[in-house]
C-alpha cells in the first residue's frame, strides 16, 4: 500500500514536511513520486509486488552528474572508482536505460585527459547514448571550445540543444558561460531567444524535460546555487502541462515543485557538498571513508505516458537496487 | 699565464661577475621590503578572497594563492587581467601599473567578488 503523506499542506497543495521525509528516504532507494501535487512514497519491495501501481515507465533514462574527473583531494582520492561504481549501478538496472544524461562538471580542470577518462569509463555503461551539458569546471579556459568539440555536435551557440524521445521534448541548456561578477548561473539573451523559438510550436501536452548544470531555481544564492535569468526561461514553458528540470552542481539531492514544474538536482559521483548554509563554503565535504559511497549516487528516471510528472529515484552508490 | 688559461680565467671572472649582478638583482626583487617592488598577498580560501579590499601603490605586484580544494579563476570586471584556472596552491601574480579601483571576481564562482585599489 502506498503511504500518503498528508501533513502541512499549504495553499499550493505542496506537502513540504512530507517532502523532507520523502527525501530522507531517497538514499535508501525509496521512490518519491509527485502526482497531482501530492507526494506518494513507495518502497521498492511494494512496487515489486504491485507492478500496476502506475510506475510502468515508457521512457527510462539515468541522470548522473559532477564526475569531476581529475579531482584528487581528501574528500575523494579516487573519483575514477566512484564513477565506475556509478556505471555498475546503471548496469545493474533490470533493463538498460534508453540513454544517460550527464548534467555537467564532467572534468575537474577541463583537461583533455580528464574528458578522455570519463569517456572511457562511460563506454562500459549499458546505455550507449549519452547527452551532456557543461558545468563551469568544463569550460575553464577557452569559453567552452574544447567542450563543444567533444560534446557539442549539433548544438547551437554555447552548446544548447534539444531532442525528442518517445514524444518527450528534452532541452539541454548551458548556464555556465559568461558569468557576471557577483552573479549566479547565466543563460543569456541568445540562448533565451533560441529557447523561446524552440518550444513555440510544441503542443501544451508535450512533456518537457530541461537539463542544465546549475540549478534553475534559487536553491541558495549566497553560494551561487541559482540562475539569474532562469525565470525568463521558465516563462516560455508556462503553457506546458508537465515540465521537469534536472540539474547538478550542488552535489546533493534537492527537489521542488512549483506549479507545473518539478525541479530535481542529482548527487555527484565524485564528492558531496554541504547542505545550504551548513558550512562556511560550498566546497568538497569530507565524510568518513566508509560513508563516502552513501553520499554519492545517480538518479533513475522514468516517464510514464499519462503520468503528470517523472518518477525520479535517487540511489546512492552504497545501496543496491532492491527489486 | 698561458693564453688559454688567461682566457679561461677572464671567462670565469666575467661569468662570476654576471652571476653576482643577476643574483643580486634577483635578491632585491624577491625581498619585498617596500623598497624595490611593493606587493600584496591575497588568499583564496573558503570561496572568498582575503583581504576583500587591498590598497596598493601603482607598480605593485599582487599575488593570489588558492587554498581551496577546488580551482578558482581570478578575473577583473574590466577584463584587464584573468588568471588561468588555479588549482590548490597555484598562484597568480599581476602588476598594477595604472591607478584605479579594480573589481574582480572568480570567473567560475562569480559570487566571489573583491577589489584592488591602486593609488
Amino acid at each position: 500500500m502506498p503511504r500518503f503523506i498528508r501533513q502541512n499542506q499549504e495553499k499550493d497543495g505542496i506537502d513540504r514536511r512530507g517532502f523532507l521525509k520523502c527525501m530522507a528516504w531517497a538514499g535508501t532507494g525509496a521512490l518519491c513520486v509527485v502526482q497531482g501535487g501530492i507526494l506518494k512514497s513507495f518502497t521498492l519491495s511494494a512496487l515489486a509486488k504491485e507492478p500496476k501501481m502506475g510506475m510502468q515507465g515508457e521512457l527510462s533514462f539515468v541522470q548522473i552528474s559532477d564526475s569531476h574527473m581529475g579531482f584528487n583531494k581528501a574528500a575523494n582520492p579516487d573519483v575514477v572508482a566512484t564513477l565506475q561504481a556509478a556505471v555498475a549501478k546503471i548496469n545493474a538496472l533490470p533493463e538498460p536505460p534508453a540513454f544517460i544524461l550527464h548534467t555537467g562538471d564532467i572534468s575537474h580542470l577541463s583537461k583533455p585527459s580528464e574528458f578522455d577518462t570519463v569517456d572511457q569509463v562511460l563506454k562500459e555503461a549499458s546505455a550507449k547514448t549519452i547527452f551532456y551539458v557543461p558545468g563551469e569546471h568544463d569550460v575553464l579556459e577557452d569559453d567552452g571550445r574544447q567542450y563543444l568539440e567533444r560534446y557539442g555536435k549539433g548544438a547551437t551557440g554555447g552548446g544548447w540543444y534539444s531532442f525528442d524521445q518517445k514524444g518527450v521534448h528534452f532541452i539541454g541548456l548551458v548556464n555556465v558561460l559568461n558569468l557576471k561578477a557577483g552573479g549566479l548561473g547565466y543563460l543569456g539573451e541568445e540562448q533565451l531567444k533560441w529557447l523561446e523559438d524552440d518550444v513555440r510550436h510544441l503542443k501544451p501536452s508535450t512533456p518537457i524535460i530541461v537539463f542544465a548544470h546549475i540549478p534553475l531555481w534559487s536553491v541558495y544564492p549566497d553560494w551561487g546555487w541559482g540562475t539569474d535569468d532562469s525565470a525568463r526561461a521558465l516563462s516560455y514553458l508556462k503553457k506546458f502541462g508537465s515540465v521537469s528540470v534536472l540539474n547538478g552542481h550542488i552535489h546533493q539531492v534537492m527537489q521542488k515543485v512549483e506549479g507545473n514544474v518539478t525541479f530535481h538536482t542529482a548527487m555527484s559521483t565524485a564528492f558531496p557538498q554541504p547542505a545550504p548554509g551548513m558550512a562556511p563554503s560550498p566546497g568538497p565535504m569530507m565524510v568518513p571513508a566508509d560513508q563516502l559511497r552513501s553520499v554519492l549516487g545517480i538518479a533513475d528516471v522514468k516517464f510514464a505516458r499519462g503520468q503528470h510528472t517523472l518518477a525520479v529515484m535517487d540511489s546512492t552508490l552504497a545501496s543496491p537496487w532492491r527489486f | 699565464m698561458k693564453k688559454h688559461q688567461l682566457r679561461l680565467s677572464m671567462l670565469g671572472i666575467t661569468l662570476t661577475a654576471l652571476l653576482a649582478i643577476a643574483g643580486g638583482g634577483l635578491v632585491s626583487v624577491v625581498h619585498s621590503e617596500g623598497k624595490s617592488a611593493p606587493g600584496a598577498e591575497i588568499k583564496i580560501d573558503n570561496f572568498s578572497f582575503g583581504p576583500a579590499t587591498v590598497t596598493v601603490p601603482a607598480g605593485s605586484v599582487v599575488t593570489w594563492t588558492n587554498h581551496d580544494d577546488v580551482p578558482h579563476v581570478v578575473a577583473s570586471e574590466d577584463k584587464s587581467f584573468r588568471s588561468k584556472a588555479l588549482d590548490t596552491d597555484d598562484k597568480f601574480a599581476f602588476t598594477f601599473t595604472k591607478p584605479g579601483t579594480y573589481t574582480y571576481y572568480c570567473a567560475i564562482h562569480p559570487k566571489m567578488t573583491a577589489k584592488v585599489v591602486v593609488q
